[in-house]
């Protein structure tokens, strides 16, 4: 990679760096779609033209994609050489030395993404009350995406980038609020009155 | 292969009747109900993915 | 839980209950010795005590708790396991009407200790747990009895459990001695293939244990001296209903119904069912099952279960439907809440069997009912739903007549007395 200046690259001369930020906004994106669906998924929520596994298929595909484009994101950045990020830094949090605090946050978020994949793509061997545990953790991962983005991202601080953000928060606020609404209680769903 | 619901697990989800239909209905209070039968090989395929798309992986794929 | 105070009569075939008989007094240690004898002296080794297993096997003794299962192939598969076992004597009688474990435990607390001591010694076990109702006399008369025994080869711990209905249910057992709450599991694993601490895990009813301490030093040839050739032995029933003596008799096995509840006094009115097996039973007309042998293949065959030895009479002046709805809505508060379809289904057919009784009918409803009462057996972790749904079917056969009076909205005068059948009292709060 050739020397870029700093001028240059805030400029927005370089393609990687566009990469990073671009690859960021849309993760950012699918894991808010993620994480409604993965809401939608939990409380049942279907229509005969909707049914649930074809929510639960497109959470399980979204969230997928949302971890190959964390990935892109991951590696554009360590590839940039403008700001210096080792690799490790990638996956230990606070070990990076531009923007400490704020780059750990998208570690953390990335790290926690890994681990609730790993756990539901071995859902069937680890049994559901630790993929269960676990993947609370993703609740976790999506507010330190969002902050990483508020803290670091390039683009947070323009106001269609702002906006964005606000939308993410807004939606997944509101799943949040549906789930915790309908969250039934411990044992089997009781249908009361009986017979159709 | 035959199916079996563990109903302590079973949340009442339905996703595995949505998936297999031809072996599994579900009752009036949206629990399965599971054809006993061992299933033919052409239809195994929708055993599996019901199997792994339990959301409390309550419904469990037993041989023979 | 009330010890019943009647004299066993001249027609009882007294084994287990004997040293009662004789002196109207829990059997302390000496008594118990002077009574029976010692217990044969042997020893723990590795795969269990052949002599033992093939004496079990040879007697023939079957379960007494309810499902009547060979004892013998039992404590084999359990000595099979490959390490030591865990042996849990079930003392928890959950039924409400069932008394026959309760008075055992009073009066002869002793033999179902060497029952318990024999049966650990027969499967290779280190650890042995009786299982009763926490606060129940019971708890007591075994500790007293424990501490006054020579030490046994194995550690014999009283477990307390909560009094919950299906709590005595052998996986909720284990479940509870591991740890967790008293409810039942999915099988398998069953508890003889990973119990207690992950290990075979042999679960008998206090009775089989007792009978087996009995095998044990006088053989199985003198086991098979008395009742049915299938299911020899002795074996506890609990009389309760329209009888002038309710309470628990000792009779030979195959002893017909109307014999025994002559035992217990004959009827104090005319019979129009009796509940045999209690509330996993079936009803019986009154007529038929004055015949029928007391054995689980005898009232197989007739559509019955034998369960725990449980006999309720049933007067004419009493109404079956009303009495089934009262019992359906007790077995529907005593789910253990776990599966869906008897969270849903008991209520449903309770709430049905009320509405018939009280005469609130319509044939749609009738349909919901057979419909309900099809679609719940079988599709619990445990048999509660299949044993609830079998005493609902049999009333609505047994009491057909009824039935069709109710369907036309005229509720008999036995609907509207207070139901006979005992129910325990709910049991709330902690399932640990």
């Amino acid at each position: 990679m050739g020397a870029f200046t700093a001028a240059a690259a805030s400029a927005g001369g370089n393609p990687l760096w566009y990469a990073t930020r671009s690859f960021g906004l849309v993760a950012l994106a699918l894991l808010t779609a993620s994480v409604l669906l993965g809401v939608l998924t939990s409380q049942r929520i279907a229509t005969p033209k909707w049914p649930r596994f074809a929510s639960q298929a497109l959470h399980r595909n979204v969230s997928l994609l949302a971890l190959a484009v964390v990935g892109v994101h991951v590696l554009t950045t360590l590839m940039d050489t403008y700001v210096r990020i080792t690799w490790w830094a990638a996956v230990v949090p606070f070990t990076s030395a531009y923007r400490t605090g704020y780059v750990a946050l998208g570690t953390i978020a990335f790290d926690l993404l890994l681990v609730v994949t790993a756990t539901s793509l071995a859902r069937t061997l680890t049994g559901h009350r630790w993929w269960r545990l676990v993947h609370w953790s993703a609740y976790a991962a999506w507010p330190l995406a969002l902050g990483h983005y508020l803290g670091t991202g390039t683009d947070a601080r323009t106001s269609w980038g702002l906006l964005f953000a606000l939308a993410c928060l807004g939606a997944v606020s509101v799943a949040v609020l549906i789930r915790l609404a309908i969250e039934r209680r411990e044992g089997p769903v009781r249908v009361w009155g009986g017979g159709r | 292969m035959r199916l079996r619901v563990n109903p302590i697990a079973c949340a009442a989800h339905g996703l595995c009747a949505e998936l297999f239909p031809e072996w599994i209905q579900l009752d009036e209070w949206g629990y399965p109900i599971v054809d006993d039968e061992p299933i033919p090989p052409h239809l195994q395929v929708h055993a599996r993915r019901a199997v792994a798309q339990c959301p409390t992986l309550a419904l469990v794929a037993e041989k023979a | 839980m009330t010890t019943p105070a009647r004299a066993p009569s001249a027609t009882q075939t007294l084994r287990l209950l004997c040293g009662f008989a004789k002196t109207r007094q829990p059997a302390s240690w000496s008594e118990h010795l002077a009574e029976h004898g010692p217990l044969p002296s042997g020893r723990r080794r590795r795969g269990g005590d052949p002599r033992l297993l093939e004496l079990v096997d040879k007697s023939g003794l079957t379960g007494r708790g309810g499902a009547g299962f060979p004892t013998g192939r039992k404590l084999r598969t359990v000595a099979g396991s490959g390490r030591a076992a865990v042996v849990v004597a079930n003392g928890m009688e959950g039924e409400p009407a069932a008394q026959k474990d309760a008075l055992l435990l009073a009066v002869a607390p002793h033999l179902v200790l060497d029952g318990i001591e024999l049966a650990a010694r027969a499967v290779d076990a280190n650890h042995a747990y009786v299982a009763v109702h926490r606060g129940s006399p019971a708890s007591a008369v075994l500790r007293a009895a424990v501490a006054v025994r020579p030490e046994p080869p194995m550690p014999v711990t009283i477990a307390e459990l909560p009094a919950h209905y299906v709590a005595s249910e052998e996986s909720a057992l284990v479940h509870w001695l591991n740890g967790g709450a008293a409810k039942p599991t999915f099988v398998p694993p069953r508890p003889f293939e990973r119990g207690v601490g992950g290990r075979a895990t042999l679960v008998n009813n206090v009775e089989t244990l007792a009978h087996l301490a009995l095998i044990a030093r006088h053989g199985s040839e003198w086991f098979r001296q008395v009742g049915d050739v299938g299911e020899p032995g002795t074996m506890l029933v609990t009389i309760c209903g329209a009888v002038r003596h309710p309470g628990v008799v000792e009779v030979a096995t195959g002893t017909a119904v109307g014999e025994v509840l002559r035992l217990a006094g004959g009827a104090s009115a005319a019979l129009q069912a009796v509940l045999v097996g209690g509330y996993f039973g079936t009803w019986m007309d009154a007529e038929l099952a004055l015949s029928l042998p007391l054995t689980q293949a005898g009232l197989r065959a007739v559509g019955g279960a034998l369960g725990a030895g449980i006999l309720i009479a049933l007067p004419d002046s009493a109404c079956g439907i009303a009495e089934t709805a009262h019992v359906l809505g007790y077995l529907a508060g005593q789910s253990a809440n776990q599966c869906g379809p008897c969270v849903n289904g008991l209520p449903a057919i309770a709430g049905a069997l009320t509405d018939l009784a009280r005469g609130s009918w319509s044939p749609a409803r009738r349909g919901d009912l057979d419909r309900w009462l099809g679609l719940v057996p079988g599709r619990g972790a445990c048999r509660h739903p299949d044993g609830a749904v079998r005493l609902a079917v049999s009333a609505l056969q047994v009491f057909a007549a009824d039935v069709h009076r109710h369907e036309a909205s005229r509720p008999c005068a036995g609907a509207l007395v207070p139901p006979a059948l005992p129910v325990g009292a709910p049991v709330s709060g902690s399932w640990r």
